[in-house]
């Protein structure tokens, strides 16, 4: 399994040679928490319009803000997951502009101080090869509200209840190369707030969104940034705004690189842009130039003192993070011995890892893997289930394999207790017990069986002496009159005996 | 009844605590006061009786049940800036026409709390822009005082001119003000009273709508230094609604205007003797210092060298900051709004309509201060200013304990009389005031004398922040030296 290969290439081809794509994003990640980041109003999903402003969400006369400190520690949280520096001075700056949905008429950030600095994290490509993407900083910031354009045709709504709610702007390097790896960079992200609990993740509540940053370049000209740190060896970037689901992250890039290349192609130029994806589409267009880019005129809110975090604060998060997922695969592998697959199928999702911990607290950890990852999610997904809702839980998952690595049933009988304790629940102990189908070991009672179906048979018997492989039929035959409870190696032990003399 | 109006803040508190007088008589007869003097000194932006008079029933309950309150009972004027829950506040702005917030400010929620009782809301410069009172959307105050035999009307100063001018025509026995460049102690000079801007986070700003966040400064005003004490530590206290607010406990500012100031050290920065400014302020300057000496103070010589570049500093950093806190009126959710063709024409509309010709200048600075290219030279360099203006101060107070000046280079002047002038004329009023706003050390002006026109002068006490105990000593003692008594001839 390659690592960090640097081999990877993604081109595009085009009239005049191979182009190659860099890309940075931006990903906007809700911050998981009950409050606002600067007033005590709900951060709900869902509720009726308007119901979770406050006085300081609405803007107020003479309201101000006040710094949720659970908001702060989710920051700091998701700095140390991101391996990155966390900044023991931070500020909020205002970022000032105009808008409905943004009643103080700035928006509460952070610009030249942010609370988080340089990082990076490890991401995985669809072939499970691995690449690694710096992070530039992440900051603490204030949503807007929402504007509703299409409730009446004359007139914009306004729902404030998303406004003032805490958001981390984690900004990576242009170290992602390809559709596919920004797809597998917000995903990694993902996986790793939702481990830390400081960010929910679910792009369909906007929870997380992203704005993707792409330009184009010839091949050798990335490698040439990445010397140097001189953004001249790369292509003139357009920013596209609010992406909102991985599809969309990978089609916007897609169509956004193809443009530029036709552009250059065609003899003209890229404007340094902010350009919104079109869903519906599939296109990305102009929304507004360099020249026409806001002025957003950045200063210290006055409002607020500067965050000054204590060295003690911040170790105290440190030690209480949780195991990360590139560490817990890790130890999946080299501890647990699973696959490079299993280990990165399962640690993935936090639930799903969760789970699979608790089912190994009572049963063998590679036998359980095979379970969880085959069985189990293969019936969740055919159900439409996420692991959270599984009808079978972890204790009762682990009771099932340990009959197995107990050699209390086969692997076969366990289908039929996982199909049971699936529909029914139960013990599968119990099951096993109350049921009868228990695997028969008893070496007498099976020797019972071979005999008569070799008795019975004579010339299938005959035809095994000339082609051994067909010594499975009697295999076969023998689990059906056992109804599928005989030990399938003792099964195979007796026939070889009677049948090859071996 | 027939004296009620003469008497000062502690003597109404005596009155109504023996039940000479209870607050509801008292209340009705400065809503009557308040009604009567309007049309001539157009210092109120509200007046509501059935307010007034309700709160001063139910201070005249809780007494009864022996619940007062320090300050039970008495009747406060409230500046336009602060809300008050219920109660139409516009901070004397066309864009918050008809806003009555949900919420009370706490300072005046503090003084509630403590039994205070509100007359009226009082006129200010439009979001506590200006140092005449000229620019209220509902025109001019007019100060109570005159020139000796002049009937030329004059501004009370400003920005909380309404609040001194109903005080000085003995409406209210106190009232409140904000001040972000000089707005208490100039309009508290203008019109022979004790104005007091105590150190930035003293008193909360949460309710208060905001001018220049860094800059503003609740605070009281008095007829004497005690009276705006005992305000301003009612007013004062932690509030965790403002993160700017002081967490520590505040002193008791009523007992040191008795501490005797015998031993302090009292400087006398030389920058603020400034060329064309009037003899007779220099003479009450050198008045003052020999009162205090008189008392055993040490009088120190010292310097503030930034002095010069403060009023520059404060007129970049305070318009900056109002260029964005006046961002959200946008008619979007409360006040005016009208109506565009589309929403940028509903903006510029709105706030065409909505802020006077003084907010719109400053918005414009503000704005032009913090674009791309500029923030550098100026914003960021008004902040290093900012920064020495501090370490003046500090330095200075490794030598003494308080400061003198005065607190205006003029006394009032007359209505439209500036009207003409460039702006920065009306700007160089604080020229004295405005540095302690800069520092956010604590600053007060005491009514020291009258010039030859027979208008009030005031001189200002500076000293180290938190150290409001030894402003009010001092403060104190000049009041005790100075004997001012006079009162403005009953005209209105």
């Amino acid at each position: 399994m390659p690592l960090d290969d640097a081999t990877y290439r993604y081109t595009l081809p085009g009239a005049t040679g191979e182009w190659e794509i860099v890309i940075g994003l931006e990903v906007h990640a809700q911050v998981q928490s009950n409050a606002k980041l600067f007033s005590g109003a709900s951060t709900e999903f869902g509720a009726a319009p308007n119901t979770h402003v406050s006085l300081v969400d609405a803007a107020m006369p003479g309201m101000l803000p006040v710094i949720n400190k659970h908001c702060v520690e989710q920051a700091v949280k998701t700095g140390l997951g991101l391996n990155a520096q966390i900044n023991s001075f931070s500020r909020f700056d205002r970022k000032n502009y105009f808008y409905p949905d943004l009643p103080q008429g700035y928006q509460i950030s952070q610009f030249q101080f942010p609370i988080v600095g340089e990082g990076e994290i490890v991401c995985e490509r669809d072939d499970g090869s691995r690449f690694t993407v710096g992070i530039e900083r992440l900051h603490l910031e204030q949503d807007a509200g929402k504007s509703i354009h299409d409730l009446d045709p004359n007139a914009t709504y306004v729902d404030l209840n998303r406004s003032g709610v805490a958001l981390m702007e984690i900004v990576s390097k242009p170290h992602v190369r390809s559709p596919q790896e920004a797809a597998a960079y917000v995903r990694t992200l993902r996986t790793i707030v939702r481990y830390l609990d400081t960010c929910g993740g679910d792009m369909e509540k906007g929870q997380m969104r992203a704005d993707v940053n792409v330009s184009v370049c010839r091949p050798g000209q990335y490698e040439k940034f990445r010397e140097t740190g001189d953004f001249k060896h790369l292509g003139t970037r357009c920013e596209i705004k609010n992406v909102n689901s991985l599809r969309f992250i990978m089609q916007a890039i897609e169509y956004e690189a193809r443009r530029q290349i036709d552009i250059i192609e065609e003899g003209g130029k890229i404007d340094q842009e902010t350009r919104l994806f079109d869903a519906n589409t599939g296109v990305t267009r102009a929304m507004r130039s360099k020249e026409e880019a806001h002025d957003y005129r950045y200063f210290p809110d006055p409002d607020l003192l500067p965050l000054e975090l204590e060295e003690s604060f911040i170790e105290n998060i440190r030690v209480n993070l949780p195991e990360l997922p590139e560490a817990k695969r890790k130890r999946f592998v080299e501890v647990l011995g699973l696959s490079e697959y299993d280990a990165s199928v399962l640690t993935a999702d936090k639930d799903r890892a969760d789970y699979f911990e608790a089912v190994i607290a009572g049963a063998d950890a590679k036998l359980s893997a095979n379970w969880v990852n085959n069985e189990l999610f293969g019936r969740l997904n055919k159900e439409g289930f996420s692991i959270t809702e599984s009808p079978v839980s972890p204790v009762q998952l682990a009771k099932l394999v340990s009959l197995i690595t107990s050699n209390v049933i086969s692997g076969k009988i366990a289908k039929d207790v996982f199909e049971i304790v699936w529909a029914e629940g139960g013990d599968p102990e119990q099951i096993v017990e109350s049921r009868g189908m228990k695997q028969v070991t008893d070496t007498g009672a099976i020797q019972k069986v071979v005999d008569e179906l070799i008795a019975a048979n004579p010339e299938q018997a005959e035809k095994v002496k000339v082609k051994p492989q067909t010594l499975g039929w009697f295999v076969g035959q023998v689990m059906k009159a056992t109804g599928g409870k005989a030990n399938p190696q003792a099964v195979n032990e007796i026939l070889r005996k009677k049948l090859l003399d071996v | 009844m027939s004296d009620v109006f003469s008497m000062n803040l502690l003597e109404a508190r005596d009155a109504l605590s023996r039940g000479d007088v209870s607050s509801a008589e008292l209340t009705a007869a400065h809503v009557k006061a308040a009604e009567d003097a309007q049309g001539a000194l157009n210092c109120f932006t509200v007046i509501d009786a059935d307010h007034a008079l309700g709160m001063a029933k139910a201070s005249d309950a809780r007494r009864a049940k022996g619940e007062a309150g320090v300050l039970e009972g008495v009747p406060l004027v409230i500046k336009d800036l602060f809300a008050v829950k219920g109660i139409e506040t516009t901070a004397s702005s066309n864009i918050l026409k008809g806003f009555k917030p949900e919420y009370e400010s706490t300072v005046t929620q503090n003084l509630w709390d403590a039994g205070a009782v509100m007359v009226a809301k009082s006129s200010m410069d439009e979001f506590a822009m200006g140092s005449s009172n000229e620019t209220a959307a509902t025109g001019p105050v007019v100060n109570p005082w005159r020139a000796k035999g002049s009937d030329e009307k004059l501004v009370p100063g400003g920005s909380s001119g309404g609040s001194v001018s109903a005080l000085a025509a003995d409406i209210g026995y106190g009232a409140t003000g904000t001040d972000t460049g000089g707005s208490i102690r100039q309009p508290a000079a203008f019109t022979g009273l004790v104005g007091v801007k105590p150190t930035y986070g003293r008193c909360s700003r949460w309710g208060v709508v905001a001018f220049a966040s860094s800059l503003d400064h609740p605070g009281a005003f008095g007829k004497t230094v005690r009276d705006s004490a005992l305000l301003t530590q009612v007013m004062a206290g932690h509030d965790p609604k403002d993160s700017t607010s002081y967490p520590g406990a505040v002193p008791d500012m009523l007992s040191a205007c008795e501490k005797p100031v015998k031993g302090l050290r009292i400087g006398v920065p030389k920058e603020y003797r400034m060329d064309g400014m009037p003899g007779e302020i220099d003479t009450l300057w050198a008045k003052g210092v020999e009162w205090l000496k008189a008392q055993g103070c040490e009088i120190v010589d010292i310097s503030l060298p930034m002095t010069k570049y403060a009023l520059p500093a404060y007129y970049i950093i305070a318009p900056a900051e109002a260029s964005s806190n006046l961002a959200r009126y946008d008619g979007m959710r409360y006040g005016l709004r009208v109506e565009g063709e589309d929403l940028i024409d509903t903006y510029e509309k709105t706030r065409a309509a909505g802020f006077g010709k003084e907010v719109q200048r400053r918005i414009l600075i503000g704005t032009y201060v913090l674009s791309a290219g500029y923030y550098d030279a100026y914003y960021v360099k008004a902040l290093k200013v900012r920064r020495r203006i501090y370490e003046d101060f500090q330095a200075a107070f490794e030598k003494v304990d308080a400061i003198l000046t005065p607190t205006t280079p003029s006394a009032a002047f007359g209505i439209g009389s500036k009207s003409k002038a460039d702006p920065i004329e009306m700007y160089l009023n604080d020229i004295f005031t405005v540095t302690a706003n800069i520092a956010g050390i604590p600053a007060m002006s005491v009514p020291a004398g009258l010039d030859a026109q027979g208008l009030p002068l005031g001189l200002q006490v500076i000293t180290r922040a938190l150290d409001e105990e030894t402003m009010f000593s001092v403060a104190a003692a000049i009041e005790d030296a100075a004997g001012f008594t006079a009162k403005p001839e009953r005209w209105w």
